[in-house]
Order: structure tokens, then sequence, then C-alpha cells
């Protein structure tokens, strides 16, 4: 069935709409494991309800061919949620969640280039998870924050033995958060945000 | 992974192949961040491609290509080979991201943005 995309648009509410101003856009991407509150975080501080894009995977296939003479390939899809912050009348902060999983990286190209920085949102419960992720983002140089999600039947460690065991350097900001709370996941942006203008002012004082 | 309201339309790769005129790939599209902001200079005109129409509706304010995905329930690979079209003769405008290496001026001002959140 093919659908009619006048059936699937949805126009931006009036009350959504950024000013006709607004002339750039920055990103700040939310990466962590299943369940660990990136969907969560984005709801809490977005001005808009979240919305979903979706990223497509091509593969060729295994030489099957159409009637068309057109190669069939495989897409996989991926979805990824995202938020808004209108910083003033003509900045905007868009922030996208997507899953740490390696399978999920390709999504990573487009999303990490450009992007301010990234959150990694870390549940105690599943440390390893985010191993991984931390490899990467160091790899690509992409400057990250850690947010411990505070779950509630999670023991609570402190952040040094966080530090510790995802073995991170003193300069890495680790702080916990509990995403539902918009004060709280807005200061997890406040950091990353304050950890990059150390870099800013460093390089610039020498 | 992500709820949404609506699902996705599951039309598959032909029906993606159909809406850009099998010009998916990547040589096709044009170069925009998941945050270019697109706004439309012109209102459509009778007998546009209704995925065009709704693009042109969609950015009567400026809204990004992440967000036109999303209103429109397509890819944003697909969403990039429309705009190149509507970019190519202007009927759309491409507002560019602040740049990858942020300027203490930029830093201040999210930072300023998120205070007052
Ligand atoms: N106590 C507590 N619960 C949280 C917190 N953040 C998220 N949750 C809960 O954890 C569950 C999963 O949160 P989501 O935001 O859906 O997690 P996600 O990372 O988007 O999950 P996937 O997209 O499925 O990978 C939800 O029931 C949330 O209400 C937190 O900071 N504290
Ligand atoms: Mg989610």
């Amino acid at each position: 069935m093919v659908s009619r995309i006048s059936d699937t648009v949805t126009e931006p509410r009036r009350e959504d709409r950024l000013p006709s101003t607004a002339s750039s856009a920055v990103k700040i991407v939310i990466v962590g494991g299943f369940g660990v509150g990136k969907t969560t975080f984005v709801r809490s501080v977005s001005e808009i309800r979240p919305l979903t894009t979706e990223e497509t995977m091509t593969q060729a296939g295994a030489g099957i061919d159409d009637i068309a003479g057109v190669e069939r390939k495989t897409v996989t899809t991926v979805a990824m949620d995202f938020g808004r912050i209108t910083l003033n009348d003509e900045l905007v902060l868009y922030l996208f969640g997507t899953p740490g999983q390696q399978r999920f990286w390709f999504l990573w190209n487009g999303l990490f280039e450009g992007a301010l920085g990234a959150i990694v949102l870390v549940d105690t419960r599943r440390l390893e998870v985010s191993f991984d992720v931390i490899g990467r983002l160091e790899e690509a140089e992409v400057p990250f924050v850690i947010a411990v999600n505070s779950f509630p039947d999670a023991t609570s460690y402190l952040t040094e033995e966080v530090r510790g065991a995802l073995d991170l350097p003193d300069s890495v900001p680790i702080v916990v958060c509990d995403a539902r709370e918009r004060p709280s996941s807005r200061d997890v942006l406040l950091s990353l945000m304050r950890y990059l203008r150390t870099f800013v002012t460093t390089s610039e004082s020498t | 992974m992500s709820t949404s309201d609506r699902d996705w339309d599951e039309g598959g790769p032909e029906r993606l192949y159909v809406i850009t005129g099998g010009r998916a790939d990547s040589t096709e599209q044009a170069d925009l961040d998941l945050v270019t902001l697109i706004v439309s200079r012109e209102e459509p005109k009778a007998g546009i491609q209704p995925e065009l129409a709704a693009i042109l509706r969609v950015c009567r304010s400026p809204v990004s290509v992440a967000e036109i995905s999303a209103h429109l329930t397509l890819p944003t690979s697909v969403i990039s080979v429309l705009l190149a079209d509507l970019l190519a003769d202007g009927r759309v405008e491409a507002r560019t991201p602040a740049s990858s290496r942020p300027d203490i001026a930029l830093i201040e001002a999210v930072i300023d943005g998120l205070q007052n959140l």
C-alpha cells in the first residue's frame, strides 16, 4: 500500500515554530545503552514534544535484481529521538538521543559531525555498555561528559568510583542526574558547555 | 528503541525510490547537516510533487532537516535529495549550522540560553 504523503505530514504547531530570525543551530548528542534514559532526558529539557527521525543504512542485496533492473538493497532503518531548545532569537540547540551499541555506530557519521559534544548517559548497574562508546568518542575526539542516571534500585557509587571503573582521566566531568527532571538535565548540558569552555580558554591563553 | 504516536511508513525501499525519482544515491543529496535550518521562500505551486509541497509548508518558519524528516516521516537521506531540488532553484533557503569548532562567544551564548531555561 502506498500512502499519500498528505495523510502523513504533520506541520509544526504554531507554538512550536522557531522565530523567523533563527539563523544557526548547534547539536549535542545523548548517547547510552538501552533503557538508560536517553528519551527521558531529551523530553525533560526539550521545548517541543520529542520528534523521531529515521536514518537508513543501505547494504547491497545478494545479487537479486527486480523487474526494473534496479539492484535490490537491504535497507535497515533506525529511529533517533530528538528535541529542541531555542537559546535566543538566533541560536537553536538540538539534542539527539542515540543508542550506544556498536551496531548502531553507522548512525554516528552525520550525527557527531559538527556536534558541540556528547553526554554519555550511564546506568551504574550496566557500566560495561559505556566502555565501547567512550572509546569511540575518544577516538573521534568528540568532547563528552558522563551523566550517571540515578535509578532507585542501583547502588550509588561515588563519582570517583565510576571514574575508576570507566578508566577516565580527571579532566572528564562526571555528574549525577535524574533525567526525568528538567533542572537536572539542564545542569548536565551546562556541565558539558563549561567543560567545552575550558578548552577554548586554555588554547586562547597559550 | 523509541516510540512515536504515528508509525513510520513501512513503504520500503521501492517507495523511497519513487519519491526521489531514483536518486537516493549520495551524489544527489544536498550537503546538509541534521540541524541545517531550512526556510521556504515561496508557497507550493499547483501540480508540484506532494513531498516538495509538504516541505514548503512545513518550512514556513525555520525548521531543521531532522524536523522535516520527522514531520514527513521520511528518512533524512530522502529529505536531502528533495531539498537539493528546492535549493537548486531557490524555493527554499538553507541556514548552515554554527561551526563545529565553537568559539567562546558561541559557548557563552549556549550557556546563557540554558541558564534562562
Ligand atoms: N529513576 C529514574 N528513572 C529513570 C531516569 N531516566 C529514565 N528513567 C526511566 O527509565 C525508563 C527508560 O527510560 P528511556 O528514556 O525510555 O530510556 P532510553 O535510553 O530512551 O531507552 P531506549 O530508547 O529503549 O534505549 C523509563 O521508564 C524512565 O522513566 C532517571 O533518571 N531516574
Ligand atoms: Mg529511547
